[in-house]
């Protein structure tokens, strides 16, 4: 054997033994795997399953025109989508003025250590309720309709939003601060030339991301009567008029495509 | 007035060297503009009315005051539906998650040759990924019939696409020199893919899967909504049955459920990375 192949040898002897660990994991996830079988119960497609498989694709492709490219009147597609953007635009600006303070009141370098658990905490519990269970809530105060959709979009917001926030606060440069206090600001201007410029591509960069996840939302909020393209798009699934649902899936498809690609495009800008 | 003026056109500022600078306009000035028309825009178009938010606000506290007490003795019902979501979330993150392997490297940059496989692929997983997981439930739950598996086939679907998205990010900033030391060799590009693309991305693979299957936990919580399993279906009833004090303690233990979860896997992903 020549000496270049021992020193392959001894470098893969070397190498940690991955055996043991590899056969726990796979162990571990085929008995949870097995237990889940159990609960997942397969039985089976629906006697007209295949059928309607086949129906929902040959749907996306022949649509409801006239339903599908109806400008004028509220009922067509485009007024739907229309009102989408404008609840999830409007929910996405309340959400996030309502996180401001709030993240503010819960950064470390802002304030004392102790004080920013009550805002954490209060983050966490507005985080747990599902979104269908604000939009309950809020029907009873404002009816059905797109203004509870945008009440709900703005307190699901709350929690991400304000999570990010609090990030991009703490990572606040505080030599820049004490550059314009050694150069003789005043408080206003320290908040305007060293706080804001800091915060606020990266602000403006989350606000971007969420309402870009608030259009997806807005489809949630259908179930609960919430205004949108949700509503109108889970009863023509549910009443199996095909036509209707691709013109709603296909105007849902090019609308969430163009507003990702414009927040791409406005956060790289950002960056 | 002069303040306006200075904001909307800078003027010129000459430095200590006879340099004359002119600053730039702020953005702000064509920003809020539009920001506001949009939102005036919004405002009217969802009637949004401050007015009734004022009048009617103690509304909203009718159901959260419902909830409080959660009712404790309902948990035996509450306990089989809840181990049915994370278990249709633990198989459909696996499952979307095993399946995203090979979909992203088929539309990563460096590692797929050609640009008409790239092309499909990523156009079929941007447009499937448009599909909120609730659509994908309703639709599945169409064709599979109302129960758990047509939630575990959402969450699967949904994972599978976000997955390959995030993945292929991954395999796109790899480190390349150890993939052609080994295309050098001999080997083929799947070979060289899986001995030198995939050691590097391995604990990342397994931080994204918690992170996608933490994110699941939530959305399970909802497909029992459109009939697709799990503990949103007692959630449905119990609310549209007005239980306030049942939906609190359901709310309640989800908010266990996630917070375990959520801490077991960051526990789990700092070791990973």
């Amino acid at each position: 054997m020549s000496t270049q192949n021992t020193r392959v040898q001894e470098q893969l002897s070397k190498q940690p033994k991955v055996l043991w660990r590899n056969i726990l994991v796979f162990g571990i996830s085929a008995v949870i795997i097995l237990f889940s079988l159990d609960y997942i119960n397969y039985r089976g497609l629906t006697e007209t399953g295949v059928e309607i498989a086949f129906n929902i694709l040959k749907s996306v492709f022949t649509p409801n025109l006239p339903f599908l490219l109806n400008f004028t009147t509220k009922t067509g597609v485009p007024y739907l989508i229309l009102e989408t953007a404008a609840i999830a635009f409007l929910g996405t600006i309340i959400g996030s003025i309502i996180s401001i303070p709030l993240a503010f009141l819960s950064s470390r370098n802002i304030v004392p250590a102790w004080f920013t658990h009550i805002g954490v905490a209060m983050i966490t519990v507005i985080r747990t309720f599902p979104a269908v269970v604000y939009g309950l809530m809020f029907i009873r105060v404002t009816g059905p309709g797109a203004f509870t959709g945008v009440l709900t979009l703005a307190i699901a917001s709350v929690g991400m939003v304000s999570k990010l926030f609090i990030e991009t606060i703490e990572e606040l440069d505080p030599g820049i601060i004490e550059a314009l206090d050694a150069s003789g600001c005043s408080g206003i201007q320290k908040v305007q030339y060293g706080i804001i410029p800091q915060l606020l591509s990266n602000f403006l960069s989350t606000a971007i991301y969420r309402f870009e996840i608030n259009v997806k939302y807005a489809t949630i909020l259908g179930m609960v009567g919430a205004g949108g393209i949700g509503a109108p798009l889970i009863f023509a699934i549910n009443a199996y008029r095909w036509g209707d649902a691709g013109a709603l899936l296909i105007g849902l498809i090019i609308f969430v495509l163009i507003v990702e690609a414009i927040s791409t495009f406005l956060r790289k800008k950002l960056a | 007035m002069d303040k306006i003026k200075q904001f909307i056109l800078p003027k010129p500022i000459t430095l200590g060297n006879g340099k004359v600078v002119q600053p730039k306009m702020s953005p702000a000035i064509y920003v809020v503009p539009i920001l506001a028309f949009i939102t005036i825009y919004s405002v009217n178009l969802t009637k949004f009315k401050l007015e009734t938010l004022f009048r009617r606000g103690y509304q909203f506290f009718v159901i959260l005051d419902g909830m409080i007490p959660p009712n404790f003795a309902y948990f035996d019902k509450v306990w089989a539906p809840l181990v049915a979501t994370i278990m249709m979330s633990v198989i459909g993150t696996l499952v979307g998650s095993i399946l995203a392997l090979p979909a992203a490297y088929l539309s990563s940059e460096n590692m797929m040759k050609s640009k008409f496989v790239k092309f499909i692929t990523k156009a079929f997983f941007s447009v499937v990924r448009t599909f909120p997981i609730l659509v994908l439930a309703l639709l599945f739950r169409i064709i599979f019939g109302i129960g758990a598996f047509a939630g575990t086939m959402a969450i699967g679907v949904f994972t599978f696409t976000i997955m390959t998205k995030m993945f292929y990010e991954l395999i796109d900033t790899a480190d390349m020199g150890p993939f052609e030391a080994i295309m050098s060799s001999g080997a083929s590009r799947i070979q060289a893919f899986w001995s030198a693309i995939m050691p590097q991305l391995w604990g990342q693979y397994y931080s994204l899967i918690l992170y996608n299957f933490e994110m699941n936990i939530r959305n399970a919580a909802v497909l029992g909504y459109v009939g697709a399993g799990g503990i949103g279906i007692i959630l449905n009833e119990r609310l549209g049955w007005r239980l306030y004090p049942d939906v609190g303690l359901i709310l309640l233990v989800m908010m266990v459920t996630v917070y375990l979860i959520e801490t077991l896997s960051r526990t789990i992903r700092k070791n990973l990375l």
